[in-house]
């Protein structure tokens, strides 16, 4: 019985998770002709248009930057907070996770549309801006992406790096203080160190999905900030001429990228992403 | 140093809470413009309950997220059983794979499925793959891990002498698995079926891919996603939104309720 418990699942993963994916390796590979899609002999023009430089210096630049910044802004906003909650009392450390934690249940979609507000002209922090003699919008800028994302993410950077920090021995702490560490030393050669596995998790957490992200970009990028994501669903559902080989060659190379960041994890066996 | 230790802190809080601060009070605005603050009212509050297209949108999320979520966890915890009680590393790492490969990959490659190959296929049969059927196919697909991860890690707990003890009392092995093993391992696969009806409902990269081609099938994430960046965008969306932040919030707030109730 149990043998084939797991046959339901695995056919399920098999026509929805696998098939899809090798369809899209199969398309990366096709040529397209007035008829349609030509699959054979395979062609590697897709490819070729990806690797060009207007798309390595557009798109797939935006992507990889943006999702390294967002990961460092993450840790930098995330890190403090982690260890506030990791180090709170009874009742209020578990008032400060509530907190944290309801936004991270809360819709992704509506949580970037209140930036769509927020960073609109007219809203308030528009008019500051402008009163300060900032003139250009952030709403449609790098900068306006870059904040929608570190906001969507910075909940998958504090709970990997507060379930890291929580465990960690207030005692050592104190030896550490009675070998005469400065409570900052006692922070860079202890509390740091330690902590390094959930940093691991954060970031990967954050830079991974970041990497494919179509919806902040689209929302708040107002067009002018191209990313990975948005490129690939123009190629499947843009009104504009879509190219299908494209676009799956666009998502093969996301993935083999999304592999390498992972590359080190995997290798680490209990540590593989999912253990964190 | 004292108090203003806590000053990152309470900034990174700040930075959390303020965005769903505005959206609340820019759903209140008398202004025809969702970005405009024009005094107080509730007429846009009053419009969504007027919208005719609301209703199917809640709905679709609402039937998708409990399909979805029931399948998913039957599937998931099956799949846990089986993969904790003998060695099969392949399908292990099939199993974890869906939680590494970015979203809009399959996405885009269950729109392929669908578009090019499913529904051809199945229409000179006379059948129709509608919307619902295919998004709540997406759906599972990326629920099944999460609730094989979290029924697994209390399976790990479960000391195998419970059911050899049953067994030995004559139990049928169906007898043990239902008497013994599911309700150990109720609280997970609860915790299960929650966490996969929580992706569902957030889910957008998935829902937007599968119903691609204009069925006119929506979610509510889709039916936000559609109203908003439009000319003419009225406050009705920011008092959908918020209306979605309530409810997901006063749902979260009732569970932890619930559970530390229970732990008392």
């Amino acid at each position: 019985m149990i043998k084939r418990a797991a046959w339901p699942a695995t056919a399920w993963l098999a026509v929805f998770f696998v098939l899809p994916i090798a369809l899209i390796a199969v398309i990366s590979f096709a040529r397209r002709t007035p008829a349609g899609l030509d699959y054979w002999p395979p062609a590697l023009d897709a490819y070729r248009r990806a690797l060009e430089g207007v798309i390595l210096r557009g798109p797939v630049w935006n992507s990889a930057w943006l999702a390294a910044a967002t990961t460092a802004l993450c840790l930098a906003i995330g890190y403090p907070l982690a260890l506030t909650i990791a180090r709170a009392r009874g009742a209020w450390r578990h008032a400060l996770l509530f907190l944290v934690v309801l936004p991270f249940f809360t819709n992704f979609l509506v949580r970037t549309y209140a930036w769509f507000i927020l960073l609109s002209p007219e809203a308030p922090l528009g008019r500051a801006l402008r009163a300060c003699g900032v003139e250009t919008p952030l709403l449609g800028s790098a900068a306006g992406v870059l904040l929608g994302l570190v906001y969507g993410y910075l909940p998958f950077m504090v709970l990997p790096l507060y379930a890291s920090l929580e465990k960690q021995d207030p005692a050592l702490l104190d030896a550490a203080a009675d070998l005469g560490a400065s409570p900052w030393q006692a922070f860079r050669r202890v509390t740091l160190p330690l902590s390094r596995p959930g940093i691991a998790a954060g970031s990967l957490l954050v830079f991974v999905p970041v990497l494919g992200e179509f919806v902040v970009p689209r929302l708040l990028g107002g067009g002018k900030v191209p990313m990975l994501g948005t490129l690939i669903e123009d190629q499947f559902l843009g009104k504009v001429r879509p190219n299908w080989p494209f676009g799956a060659a666009l998502a093969v190379l996301l993935m083999l990228a999304v592999g390498a960041a992972l590359v080190p994890r995997l290798r680490g066996g209990k540590d593989a992403p999912w253990a964190a | 140093m004292g108090r203003l230790k806590f000053l990152p802190a309470a900034a990174a809080l700040a930075f959390l809470w303020a965005p769903i601060a505005v959206l609340a009070a820019y759903s209140f605005t008398a202004s025809r413009h969702a970005t405009v603050w024009g005094g107080f009212s509730l007429a846009w509050y009053a419009r969504v309950f007027e919208n005719p297209a609301l209703g199917p949108a809640l709905g679709n999320t609402l039937a998708v997220g409990l399909a979805s979520a029931t399948l998913a966890t039957a599937l998931g915890t099956a799949l846990a059983l089986s993969l904790e009680r003998r060695r099969a590393p392949a399908l292990d790492a099939l199993a974890h794979l869906p939680l590494l490969v970015p979203e809009i990959v399959m996405a885009v490659g269950l729109l392929v499925l669908f578009a090019r190959f499913l529904r051809p296929a199945l229409a000179p049969l006379g059948l129709e793959f509608s919307s619902l059927p295919a998004v709540v196919a997406g759906h599972v697909a990326f629920q099944i891990p999460y609730v094989m991860v979290v029924v697994r890690a209390r399976l790990k707990d479960l000391d195998p002498s419970l059911e050899e003890a049953a067994l030995d009392l004559g139990a049928t092995p169906a007898q043990a698995f239902l008497r013994v093993t599911l309700p150990f391992l109720a609280p997970a696969v609860l915790a299960g079926a929650c966490l996969s009806l929580s992706l569902s409902l957030d889910d957008f990269y998935v829902t937007y891919f599968c119903t691609a081609g204009g069925s006119g099938f929506r979610t509510l994430p889709l039916h936000i996603y559609a109203m908003q960046g439009r000319a003419g965008m009225t406050p009705e969306v920011n008092a959908l939104a918020t209306l979605m932040l309530g409810a997901s919030m006063g749902l979260v707030g009732v569970s932890v309720w619930l559970q530390r109730k229970s732990h008392a």
